[in-house]
């Protein structure tokens, strides 16, 4: 069972699968015309606009790059913190 | 008749590009079809090479469009088939030497009297790539199994998209089996994945690609080989035939599994 599960591990890791996932994220890059550096900022500055207006749990936020054939679309899960109650 | 204006392009140079173009249009002329191969590589012309009519060429391309010959003057025919044409390119100019209106007027006098002018491109996404796909009724991208190859696959097809000349379809060549079985290589269905695109052929790696070019004579004249199997099928799909992937060694239940993807619109 351990051999076994060894041997999966190690296929998952063999250099057709880091071809495969460094390329998913080059073909990101390259498709939007987005580097990873103006990624980042984009999330910072949505991030900061939702900021002025309601509070959000910053440590949960995940905004992610999905693609559907040679469509991309920016998906943002952004959980809000509970209002604090003020009456 | 009316000709299928049809366009090998790649981005990355090295991938096979001209030997794809010179061997699929071998097929075709086999096919029975009228087909026409106009070497778009101008300044690196090897069409010529490849197809092994090197030692006939009087005029090119540019002779043509600057008027210094006609356009039957500049056409190579191949005596071993019986409807082979080569339009070679001019190698003591550069590729500004041509406009795409150029390619699209000498494509539209050569309609009329071919099934099929398969265009193979010079890599890299300047003019002479915008040359290459003016004229296209249809592009055919050809990559490798390979990271850089992809990526720039990738680039091209977004071209092609925008200068509204797609979709392109996907010639993946060079794959080697035995690597994508050890999951050192990406598989083809990777490629797909990534790419987005349909799927037109896959070549195996062969070693007589480089045997049969070595000696002039495109390996789909004399169709015993695994590659010059593929490329047969890859002619015949451009032909509207339906024609499953062939099988490579042990990986049946794999590309049949493609070959389901490919019936699918191959997404």
């Amino acid at each position: 069972m351990a051999g076994w599960l060894d041997w999966l591990m190690g296929q998952r890791n063999k250099s057709a699968d880091q071809a495969k996932e460094r390329l998913k994220l080059v073909l990101i890059n390259d498709r939007t015309d987005l580097s990873p550096a103006q990624m980042e900022q984009l999330k910072n500055d949505l991030l900061a606009v939702i900021e002025r207006y309601i509070a959000i749990d910053p440590a949960r936020v995940h905004i992610t790059m999905s693609q559907e054939g040679r469509e991309h679309r920016l998906l943002a899960d952004i959980p809000l913190k509970p209002a604090p109650r003020k009456r | 008749m009316t000709a299928s204006v049809i366009t090998f392009t790649s981005g990355k140079g090295g991938v096979g590009k001209t030997t794809t173009t010179a061997n699929v249009a071998v097929a075709l002329a086999l096919l029975g079809k009228k087909v026409v191969c106009i070497d778009g590589d101008i300044g690196l012309r090897n069409l010529d090479l490849v197809l092994g009519l090197e030692n006939r060429i009087v005029y090119d391309v540019v002779d043509v469009v600057e008027g210094r010959c006609r356009l039957r003057q500049a056409m190579i025919r191949d005596k071993r088939l019986p409807e082979l044409y080569l339009i070679p390119a001019a190698q003591t100019r550069d590729k500004n030497a041509l406009s795409p209106s150029d390619m699209v007027r000498l494509c539209d006098e050569l309609r009329p009297e071919f099934d099929f002018i398969c265009i193979d491109s010079p890599a890299g996404i300047e003019r002479g790539f915008r040359n290459a796909i003016a004229p296209a009724d249809q592009v055919v991208v050809v990559t490798n199994p390979e990271v850089s190859a992809v990526r720039d696959a990738d680039r091209v097809v977004g071209l092609v998209e925008a200068e509204e000349k797609g979709p392109a379809r996907l010639i993946l060549n060079r794959v080697n089996p035995a690597m994508v079985k050890r999951n050192e290589m990406l598989s083809p269905e990777d490629v797909l994945e990534l790419l987005a695109i349909d799927l037109l052929g896959i070549v195996p790696e062969d070693e007589n690609v480089i045997i049969s070019t070595n000696r002039g004579q495109p390996i789909a004249l004399n169709g015993k080989t695994r590659a010059g199997e593929a490329f047969h099928n890859i002619a015949r799909r451009l032909n509207g035939e339906n024609v499953p992937l062939m099988k490579l060694d042990d990986r049946q239940d794999f590309f049949s599994k493609l070959a389901r993807m490919m019936r699918s619109g191959g997404s």
